[in-house]
C-alpha cells in the first residue's frame, strides 16, 4: 500500500512552505510510519540565553511526521486535516542537537486516522517529546 | 499589563504584538508562503507555534517587571484542537491565564482569522513553574 506514496517525490514538488522554511528533512518511511528531522537553528530557539529549541518547531516536526504517516498508511497524498494534537514535553532538547521525530498511524478508519509518535535528540530511548494526534480523513474513501 | 518581549522563534514566524485583548497580549501572525502546508493551508505546526507563543505571552504579562519569564515557565503539555482550515491571511491569537498555582500554570488560548468568535484553533497548555533556587 505504501508503494504508491513517495514522501521524497511529494516534497520535491514543493518549492516553498513551512516544511522548507523550518528546514525539516525527510528521513524514512514505511507502510504506517514516517520520520523527519530538524537540524538545530538559532532562529528557532525560545530563549537566546539558554539556546533551547522552542516547543513550536517540535510541534511542526511531529505534525508533519504524523501527517506523512497517515498518507503512508492511506497509500497516497490525499486530503486530510489535523483534528487534534497533544504533545508532552518530556525534557528540553539539547542545544545544538538535531531532533528526529517518528510518527506511526496505528489505526485508520473511514473518517479518522490515529497517530502516535516520539521525538528524540540522538537516543530514541531517551525521548524529548511524545505525540498523540488524530486526523480527519477527507475526500473519497480511506 | 507588563510589557512582553517575544522569543526568536516568534520573529521567525513573523509574529508581532498587535495590542491587548481582555488584559492579555493580542498577537498577529501575518500570512507568508513560508507558513503553508502541502495542501495549501497554514501548517498546523505554525498555528500551534502561534498558540504557544500567545500562551507564554499571556503569562509574561502577569509577571512583575524585571522577572525573566522563560527561566521560570517550562512547557509540560500542549493540546491543540483544529476547528477550521488556516486560510492565506493573518492569524490572531490571545491567551487567557486560567490559573497560576505554586507549581503549575494553566493557560487557554485561541486563534482566529476574521472573527474572534469563530476560532480556527484552540489550545490549552500546562507549564511547570521552576522555583528560583532551581533556575
Amino acid at each position: 500500500m505504501a508503494a504508491s506514496f513517495d514522501p521524497a517525490e511529494l516534497l520535491a514538488s514543493h518549492r516553498s512552505g513551512h516544511i522548507l522554511a523550518l528546514g525539516l528533512r525527510f528521513v524514512a518511511n514505511g507502510e504506517d510510519y514516517c520520520e523527519f528531522a530538524i537540524d538545530y537553528d538559532r532562529r528557532l530557539v525560545s530563549d537566546a540565553n539558554s539556546g533551547i529549541l522552542a516547543s513550536g518547531p517540535i510541534v511542526s516536526l511531529m505534525d508533519t511526521a504524523a501527517g506523512f504517516a497517515v498518507w503512508a498508511r492511506r497509500g497516497g497524498f490525499k486530503p486530510q486535516a489535523t483534528l487534534d494534537l497533544r504533545l508532552d514535553y518530556l525534557r528540553p532538547s539539547r542545544p545544538g542537537q538535531t531532533v528526529t521525530g517518528r510518527a506511526e498511524c496505528y489505526r485508520l478508519t473511514r473518517r479518522i486516522a490515529f497517530v502516535r509518535g516520539l521525538a528524540h535528540d540522538g537516543d530514541p530511548n531517551d525521548p524529548v517529546a511524545h505525540l498523540t494526534a488524530t486526523y480527519m480523513i477527507l475526500g473519497e474513501g480511506k | 499589563m507588563t510589557a512582553v518581549a517575544l522569543l526568536p522563534y516568534a520573529d521567525f514566524l513573523g509574529i508581532q504584538i498587535e495590542g491587548e485583548r481582555n488584559g492579555a497580549p493580542l498577537l498577529v501572525m501575518p500570512f507568508s508562503e513560508g507558513l503553508l502546508n502541502l495542501q495549501g493551508g497554514i501548517h498546523g505546526g505554525a498555528i500551534a507555534g502561534l498558540l504557544e507563543i500567545a500562551a507564554t505571552a499571556a503569562i509574561d504579562a502577569t509577571l512583575e517587571e524585571g522577572e525573566d519569564p522563560r527561566s521560570v515557565f517550562k512547557p509540560i503539555t500542549v493540546t491543540v484542537d483544529f476547528m477550521r482550515p488556516g486560510l492565506p491571511k493573518p492569524v490572531y491569537a490571545c491567551g487567557q491565564v486560567v490559573r497560576v498555582g505554586g507549581r503549575i500554570a494553566n493557560v487557554a488560548v485561541s486563534a482566529w482569522q476574521d472573527d474572534p468568535d469563530r476560532a480556527i484553533a484552540t489550545a490549552h497548555m500546562n507549564l511547570a513553574i521552576t522555583p528560583p533556587a532551581e533556575k
